[in-house]
């Protein structure tokens, strides 16, 4: 039988991980998440499942730990909130560009700088335009409930080796703060499986395996980027992923991800109270990005209204599909700062409605 | 049933864990819920608050502008969130400290001397149960059993002796609980 336990996001997360047989989590603690590697800790994680948890010297150190495990072919998760993000990009950068399978969490805080521990979404284009150098994506999740981070974390590593690439999960303080009700799936065994691209020692009669991202041939590294490329239209192609809600008769179409949606969602149900008839779309992966449903979506409405605790990040994304054919328009608040549904009801009337 | 509660006070009343307690509830009894705290620098010593949503159906926003009730225990709290309450909502508030009593006509008012009551059960531990058994005198929202038996969850099993003298607690509170102001 599956098990209900109401539990806090970060909590859930990292329950979830060491259900997922995770090998091995590095990170460096910072709020608001610094309860998954509390968590980790209090749950003796290397008699429960043998995985193994280590505090990092700082984020750097973390980020290359995990490119160390993930060259092994072993499940490696790290996590951390914009700032320790911002440090971890460069390996990124370089465990995208070796083709190498992990899996990073970002609890979303405040920023720039080292800004506000409150939550926030403003790492949306850090986190699907790339963030570190070169031509690299990463796959990106967005929960918005504490059960979605438990099913992405499972959902996140398959995805991760699927594609041989780096998986984020952006979630922000408010999901790992909150508190719901989850049902964990069963524990299930870490892999022992054998990837012929990890670095696991010479076999007799085989080449040597290698990990790399550095190419010193032009046309040699012409042909990682092909390969990447070729790779990420598949990933476009098969693993979008959305929840759309009232479109049927829409006149107007909010987007929103993760708890800002949620909090969108009530201000939906408040403008169709009103007589409005507004219908949402709520990407679940921002990439690959829903957008041939809104690009669809846009002949039917009369403008598309996008929702963020950023300046404007996602609403590029949103004009890109829209494509011009309705007006755009987006609400924001940021460095911490929660819109409520009223408020966003009330920026809606006054782009849209008017007076 | 779609039950929206606002709860604030002190840091160290109690409020963060009558949330998760009320939610814990609504788990046991096949209910949808949200607990979501107010956290940042501000927490220790300053006043807490949380919001806790029970449903019978899906829950969208963590986070809202108006409540059904406001469950307030002290005056800094019951200045700030009387006016969130939605009218013909509910406020319930402890006694103890309050100099300026609500004067919302819209809404029902509850008054609790739980503070009082907890140091005469000599355990003012079991002051915010005792808050909670007046909410669910007014709003039967959840079985006391259910609530019961959502606190052995939340309660390392350590201190599961001391779930009857929180069972207690609950009764006290449904039975001191005051109608102030009763909309007809």
């Amino acid at each position: 039988m599956k098990e209900l336990r109401l539990m806090k996001g970060n909590e859930a997360l990292e329950e979830a991980a060491i259900r997922a047989g995770v090998d091995a989590y590095f990170g460096y603690p910072i709020t608001p998440q610094s309860e998954i590697i509390e968590y980790l800790m209090a749950e003796d994680t290397e008699k429960r499942t043998g995985m193994v948890v280590l505090q990092a010297e700082s984020e750097v150190a973390a980020i290359n730990m995990i490119y160390g495990a993930a060259g092994c072919g072993k499940k490696a998760l790290t996590s951390s909130s914009g700032p320790g993000i911002s440090l971890k990009q460069e390996g990124l950068s370089y465990i995208a560009g070796a083709e190498l399978p992990c899996v990073v969490v970002n609890i979303v805080r405040g920023g720039p700088g080292l800004g506000t521990i409150q939550p926030s979404q403003s790492d949306y284009l850090q986190s699907v335009k790339g963030g570190g150098h070169g031509d690299y994506k990463l796959i990106v999740l967005a929960p918005a409930t504490v059960q979605e981070t438990v099913d992405y974390v499972k959902l996140a590593f398959e995805l991760a080796f699927k594609y041989r690439n780096p998986v984020m999960i952006l979630s922000d303080g408010i999901i790992g703060q909150m508190m719901e009700k989850v049902e964990l799936f069963e524990q299930m065994p870490r892999s022992t499986k054998e990837y012929e691209w990890a670095t696991t020692g010479k076999k007799p009669g085989k080449d040597h395996v290698i990990v790399t991202s550095l190419q010193l041939k032009p046309e040699e590294q012409e042909e990682v980027n092909l390969r990447l490329q070729a790779k990420y239209r598949e990933v476009e192609k098969n693993e979008v992923m959305y929840e759309a809600y009232n479109i049927d008769d829409a006149e107007y179409l909010f987007v929103s991800f993760g708890s800002c949606a949620r909090i969108t969602q009530k201000a939906m149900e408040m403008a169709r109270e009103k007589g409005y008839k507004v219908g949402q779309i709520r990407p679940q992966t921002l990439y690959p990005y829903p957008a041939e449903i809104i690009n669809k979506l846009a002949d039917q409405v009369k403008g598309v209204f996008t929702v963020e605790m950023n300046d404007g990040q996602m609403v590029e994304d949103v004009r890109l599909a829209v494509n011009g054919k309705v007006p755009v328009e987006h609400y924001g608040r940021f460095g911490g700062m929660i819109p409520s549904p009223d408020e966003i009801l009330n920026a809606f009337e006054q782009k849209f409605i008017g007076g | 049933m779609n039950e929206e509660i606002i709860i604030a006070g002190f840091g160290g009343q109690g409020v963060l864990s009558m949330g998760q307690i009320l939610c814990y509830g609504g788990v046991m009894q096949n209910k949808e819920v949200t607990w979501m705290p107010s956290y940042g620098p501000e927490m220790r010593g300053g006043t807490a608050n949380c919001t806790a949503i029970i449903s019978d159906e899906k829950i969208s926003s963590p986070v809202l502008n108006a409540y059904d009730t406001a469950i307030m225990l002290n005056q800094p709290s019951l200045d700030k969130f009387e006016e969130t309450v939605k009218p013909g909502g509910m406020l319930i508030y402890e006694t103890n400290g309050i100099i300026r009593k609500p004067e919302r006509k819209d809404i029902d008012i509850y008054s609790i001397g739980a503070y009082d009551e907890s140091i005469k059960m000599k355990n003012t531990k079991i002051f915010n149960m005792i808050v909670i058994g007046g909410f669910l005198k007014a709003r039967p929202i959840l079985d006391v059993e259910n609530v019961i038996k959502g606190l052995e969850k939340v309660l390392p099993e350590r201190y599961h002796h001391l779930i009857p003298l929180n069972e207690e607690a609950i009764r006290k509170g449904m039975e001191i609980i005051k109608v102030e102001n009763k909309l007809k």
